[in-house]
């Protein structure tokens, strides 16, 4: 067996140069293949990054059907016991408690529907930089601030301005009216229409007070401290949450977002497809050539006694040394330039800087740095070896031997 | 027992437009120990019949046997295990891998029957002595001679321990010098080792070294002298 290897190997550099040319072709390919991969899957870590940290958090808990029917009676409470549930997980490095529920504004004789949100000021900023959108007027004040921070549009639609009163009315905890008045303290800017017509932010306290809602929650969203932790994490609060608590992971709540990811990568692996087609070629042009001019010599050594199969097997090893060493150099070459830019991502500048910030994003390209596309790269050039080494297999197990040995 | 009985042995190409009987019914028994030369004009059918007699192709009618085994009833798979325990092969060219060592090339066929480490290389050692090339252990085919090559390729026939050695021309492409040196070698071997040898050649100094000659003429056996 060991000799298989050995032959194969030396057979691989009888054409120094040739076997150059080619191992250089594959090692670009992957190299390139790798650039862009990490690239590609840089750029998704960092979209669900800045989507969990605007959005949903890595774990949310509700109380129990939220998700499905968000509505003001499926809050959950926050009990001591809860509250120490949370505070004492080493894994959460923040919580944001939220309400979240609609409600009619008015303000003389203007109404329209909004979505208001009750958050705590300072974890808010601190989390979604709440306070970096106050286009006019004054973020809270304090915890128990009774203002209103108002998108921008929607203040145009109602004629407010900072100072101004508005009357909002909705249903509050267990078919309880709700109702009040309050004042506008500053208008907020955001990059999506939608918010900038809908969106209503109120402290937590005065927001529970206006719900009825004491001590209850829609939802509480957990950042985390080390995000491969997540699934240990979600199982702990599983295990210790009781049966009236709703725990998602952002996994399960940016689903949208997920499908994008995923078909954004297919475009990727489609390019892909193209440089391995080039590769594909480039073995196989010289395994073609290092088959067809051995044909005496594999006939002289079926004729002394060797199986076609054992020599078929050596010129699947000189593929796969090919194809490996291409891979291995082109792993090495771009592990360097990956890891760079993995931690010096390449800014981005001008207007595209401008509108990342927009959204909350930062103005970068990322590399992602992990294993699971280099094991992809070595993967996949092994199933090509496969289909590569195919024709030389064919041929060796058919060709006759008395003209092979004649030739 | 006979090494290798013939019973009427035809081959015949049918690619041209006239049907070639490369072979044309060869009854031919070779014993052990024999040194036989098949000798005739060109294109009289010696590649050809040592091809069938090595198992590498087959006949279009009769038989051949080696050892009393019928190599026509082998499969092909099972054919070249037989080749490889049975049959060694001297080729004109030399045909060594070139990508092994003098030593791998010569232990090749052993270790292809699986021949143990410590065997291999008391046999290389040995069939190194006996062509006079110990020095050449570590070198490749292309840093010898052609005579020298043909001396290994002639130790690798042996070296698997065949029931009988065939070349085709073993000295075509040697000058007499390396043709001397080789025949010298394979009298010895035969002398020695008690190793069959039926080899075909063209040359007349190598037939004198023959100790039977089998001639051939249109793929027929025209006169089979013992010398
Ligand atoms: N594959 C083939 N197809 C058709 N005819 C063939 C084939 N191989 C050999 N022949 C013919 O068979 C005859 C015998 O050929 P063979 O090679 O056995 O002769 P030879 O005695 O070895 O000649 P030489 O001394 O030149 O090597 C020749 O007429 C040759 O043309
Ligand atoms: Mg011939």
């Amino acid at each position: 067996m060991k000799n298989y290897f050995k032959l194969a190997w030396r057979n691989l550099w009888r054409n120094k140069r040739r076997t150059m040319i080619t191992v250089s072709s594959v090692l670009f390919a992957i190299f390139l293949a790798l650039l862009m991969r990490s690239m590609q899957f840089g750029s998704y870590e960092l979209l669900e990054r800045e989507a969990i940290r605007n959005s949903t958090g890595f774990i949310q808990i509700h109380g129990q059907g939220y998700w499905e029917d968000k509505i003001i009676d499926n809050t959950l409470e926050v009990t001591p016991e809860f509250d120490k549930i949370i505070k004492s997980d080493p894994n959460i490095s923040d919580a944001i408690p939220r309400i979240e529920s609609f409600a009619l504004a008015s303000s003389g004789n203007l109404t329209k529907g909004v979505a208001l949100i009750g958050t705590l000021p300072d974890m808010e900023d601190k989390i979604t930089n709440l306070k970096s959108r106050v286009l006019k007027g004054n973020y809270f004040e304090n915890e128990s601030d009774q203002g209103l921070l108002v998108a921008q549009d929607l203040a145009k639609f109602l004629q407010l301005e900072v100072g101004d009163t508005v009357v909002l009315l909705s249903q509050g905890y267990h078919g309880l009216s709700a109702a009040g008045e309050f004042q506008v303290r500053g208008l907020l800017h955001f990059p999506f229409p939608e918010m900038n017509k809908q969106l209503i932010y109120m402290t937590l306290e005065a927001s529970q007070y206006f719900f009825a809602a004491e001590n209850r929650l829609t939802s509480y969203s957990l950042m985390l401290n080390e995000p491969e932790d997540l699934d240990k994490t979600f199982q702990k609060l599983n295990a210790s949450l009781g049966q009236q608590y709703e725990i998602m992971t952002w996994k399960e709540m940016l689903i949208e977002l997920q499908q994008q990811i995923q078909s954004d990568s297919i475009s990727g692996i489609f390019m892909l497809g193209i440089l391995y087609v080039v590769v594909a070629f480039g073995i196989f042009g010289t395994i073609l050539m290092m088959t067809l001019e051995r044909r005496k010599e594999f006939s002289v050594m079926i004729a002394v006694g060797m199986q076609r199969y054992k020599l078929a097997f050596i010129v699947f090893l000189e593929t796969l040394y090919m194809g490996f060493i291409g891979v291995i150099a082109g792993a090495i070459v771009s592990l360097p330039v990956v890891y760079y830019f993995h931690n010096h991502p390449i800014p981005l500048t001008g207007e595209t800087a401008t509108a990342m910030l927009e959204f909350n994003q930062q103005p970068i390209i990322p590399f992602a740095f992990r294993a699971d596309i280099y094991i992809a790269q070595a993967i996949i050039v092994f199933i090509l070896t496969f289909v590569i080494a195919f024709y030389p297999l064919l041929s060796i197990s058919r060709f006759n031997l008395i003209s092979g040995l004649h030739s | 027992m006979n090494v290798i009985e013939t019973k009427d042995l035809y081959k015949i190409y049918n690619s041209t437009q006239v049907p070639v009987h490369a072979v044309n019914g060869i009854n031919l028994i070779i014993k052990k120990g024999e040194f036989t030369a098949i000798v005739g004009p060109s294109g009289c059918g010696k590649t050809t019949l040592l091809n069938l007699i090595g198992g590498l192709d087959s006949p279009t009618e009769g038989k051949v046997f080696v050892s009393g085994n019928d190599l026509c009833s082998l499969k092909s798979t099972r054919l070249i295990d037989f080749r490889m325990h049975n049959i060694g092969f001297v080729f004109q060219s030399f045909n060594l891998i070139p990508v092994l060592t003098v030593k791998e090339n010569i232990e090749f066929i052993m270790q292809l029957q699986g021949r143990s480490r410590t065997e291999c290389n008391q046999r290389v050692d040995e069939l190194l002595e006996a062509i006079g090339l110990p020095d050449k252990k570590n070198h490749r085919p292309n840093q010898l001679s052609g005579g020298q090559q043909q001396r290994v390729s002639v130790a690798r026939a042996l070296a698997s321990k065949p029931q009988f050695i065939l070349a085709d021309e073993p000295t075509a492409n040697l000058d007499s010098k390396a043709t001397n040196e080789l025949l010298e070698l394979m009298e010895k071997l035969n002398q020695e080792e008690e190793m069959t040898f039926i080899f075909s050649t063209h040359d007349e100094r190598v037939m004198k070294k023959a100790r039977r000659l089998v001639s051939l003429d249109d793929g027929k056996i025209i006169k089979d002298l013992s010398l």
